[in-house]
């Protein structure tokens, strides 16, 4: 995976988080396509940048009618489509889920060195890295917990989880033993009672997978603070160091309790 | 009504016993609902806390969950029993249920456009409304098509076209919907779940739901005079259209409020009657309130039985109630296949 020599021409992303990391580092008119999920804001840090781009659907048609150098894909994207445009010929570059800010810092470098500025990544993640290490918060953890809808949580092995360590909260989710992705029933949330409850921001239009967020027994924990997570929590990209200043600033409210 | 009294000479005794039989089971299995939970909380500790409101997070789980829970189980096992038994007793059908032919799956219809439409979020009562109409409206379509003179495959075939319609056209409303999370909920509304429930979805649903039942209940004596025949009922005195208004709109009341909360969760309504039916001697007034107490227990267990099967997936009820409920039906067609052969 160690990109071309030349920087490629035209470069199309089929990944949301990809999508946002070609935005921050290509040159102009560079890359020619992004997903149409980076238009959502609930879901995208850069929904804005993205408006200047065509969108695709990350279909392998749509795609390789773009006639593309490069494509810049997750390894969780639809592994036919990469097969199909990888057996017509077309360099698809594959990242996988960044599950920490150390990894997060390493795809930086290599999206980089994929669109040929080998240097301008190397920059970014530097800078990156030590704003993370500026937002470190040591001593005593305040616990938290994510609380999405379904009663999703997310535990050890994850962007987030890292996260809350970085900025000195423990995770709740994890301390359950929810590795990834899990459910954190309502009831256990709730007898352990956290300082703070990380929620999404709802989606239009009702669905009762998210009625468990308002639900009367959370509303009850007069203790716990909510933050609501946004599409900064999404990726591995400089985006998710306002999470950092976010959860920092919060931590540094909480004086000296435990 | 000679030949009436000699079948009812033997389980004259059976009522009283099978009433305290039903409901001892009922209260076990409704404080077995509010003791078993993924907080694994002690046995006197919640109780306590349930009684006194002592200990905070301990009576938010015991008051705003886990009773919460319970009571929408209790309640719509007991709709879902009864408006089984009083349309098996109306259409003189066994095949007749709320979830087999159709009303469930239109009250869920109803209760997801009341949703995705923002209906409901306008004023507290569109969410069950919504439902009880859709209800209602495939109560009114399965009897024109299939009344009493139906027959079962009139009914089943009614039942069948009812339901698919109404499963494509909640499916297509959750697909269009633009919240992601609400096409993930198609499951949700053709099986229905007591998770996360709270009090609000007591106070919304359950006025309704007691409503209902009061009205099906008041049918007991119509319907026994009408398993003479529809001609000797009316000699008898019963008032064949009120009758049939009171069933429809105690089935659109009940079903409708339950399936807003909970979704649909099938079958109740048919294995319960038939499983009551020998117990009470066949007698509609005496099935009714058995049944409901049958439903209720069955409702009761199914949640208690997914939570300890899967405490942390959310298993769906009607995933348990049709395991159990799908083969008796299938028993159900054998039998009648080999009356009618």
């Amino acid at each position: 995976m160690a990109g071309p020599v030349h920087p490629p021409a035209r470069v199309v992303s089929i990944n949301l988080c990809t999508d946002q990391l070609a935005m921050l580092l290509s040159d102009p008119g560079q890359l020619i396509s992004v997903t149409h999920l980076a238009l959502d804001p609930l879901v995208s840090s850069m929904a804005a940048e993205a408006s200047a781009y065509p969108v695709n659907r990350g279909q392998a048609e749509q795609v390789f009618l773009l006639q593309p150098d490069l494509v810049l894909a997750g390894t969780y994207t639809a592994t036919a489509t990469v097969d199909l445009l990888r057996s017509l010929g077309v360099d698809v570059v594959q990242v996988p889920p960044v599950t920490s800010l150390a990894e997060a810092a390493a795809q930086i470098r290599l999206i980089g060195a994929a669109l040929g500025h080998r240097a301008r990544g190397e920059a970014m993640a530097r800078a990156f890295e030590g704003e993370v290490v500026a937002l470190t918060r040591r001593g005593p953890r305040v616990t938290a917990a994510f609380h999405y809808p379904n009663g999703y949580t997310t535990g050890k092995g994850t962007l987030a989880d890292d996260v809350l360590g970085r900025t000195g909260f423990s995770n709740l989710g994890a301390e359950a033993g929810v590795t990834g992705g899990g459910i954190l029933p309502l009831e256990r949330l709730v007898m352990a009672n956290p300082a703070v409850i990380v929620s999404s921001t709802l989606y239009p239009g009702a669905s009762r997978s998210e009625e468990v967020l308002g639900h009367p027994a959370l509303r009850a924990l007069k203790a716990a603070r909510g933050v609501a997570s946004d599409a900064d929590w999404v990726c591995g990209t400089p985006h998710i160091l306002r999470v950092l200043r976010r959860m920092t600033a919060l931590r540094d409210t909480f004086a000296a309790v435990p | 009504m000679a030949g009436l009294r000699v079948s009812v000479s033997l389980p004259r005794l059976v009522p009283g016993l099978l009433g305290a039989l039903l409901g001892g089971l009922v209260a076990a299995l409704f404080v077995a609902s509010l003791l078993i939970g993924p907080a694994g909380l002690g046995l006197r500790e919640s109780l306590a806390a349930l009684v006194t409101g002592r200990g905070e997070a301990v009576v938010l789980v015991m008051r705003e969950i886990r009773l919460p829970r319970a009571l929408l189980g209790l309640l719509v096992g007991a709709v879902l029993g009864l408006s089984g038994a009083a349309m098996q007793g109306y259409l003189r059908n066994p095949l007749a249920e709320p979830g087999l032919i159709g009303v469930s799956a239109t009250a869920a219809l109803g209760a997801v456009l009341a949703l995705q439409t923002g209906l409901a979020a306008l004023f507290v009562g569109a969410l069950p409304l919504m439902a009880l109409a859709g209800a209602g409206v495939s109560v009114l379509l399965i009897l024109a098509l299939a009344g009493p003179r139906g027959g079962a495959l009139a009914l089943i075939l009614a039942g069948i076209a009812v339901s698919a319609l109404a499963g494509a056209a909640t499916s297509l409303v959750l697909n269009l919907s633009p919240n992601p999370f609400a096409a993930m909920e198609i499951v949700y509304w053709m099986m229905g779940s007591l998770a996360d429930r709270s009090m609000a979805h007591v106070w919304l649903a359950a006025p309704l739901m007691v409503a209902g039942m009061a009205l099906l209940l008041s049918l007991g004596q119509g319907l026994d005079a009408l398993t003479l025949g529809e001609d000797a009922a009316q000699a008898m005195g019963v008032r064949l259209v009120r009758l049939r208004w009171t069933l429809i709109c105690g089935t659109a009341l009940a079903v409708g409020a339950a399936v807003a909360v909970a979704g649909a969760v099938g079958f109740v309504g048919l294995v319960v009657p038939h499983l009551m039916r020998p117990l009470v001697g066949g007698m509609p007034s005496r099935l009714l309130p058995a049944a409901a107490l049958g439903g209720a227990a069955m409702v009761l267990g199914a949640d208690v039985a997914v939570r300890l099967v899967a405490p942390d997936q959310d298993l769906k009820l009607g995933v348990l109630t049709a395991l159990i409920g799908a083969p008796f039906f299938l028993h159900l067609i054998w039998q009648m296949r080999r009356v009618e052969a």
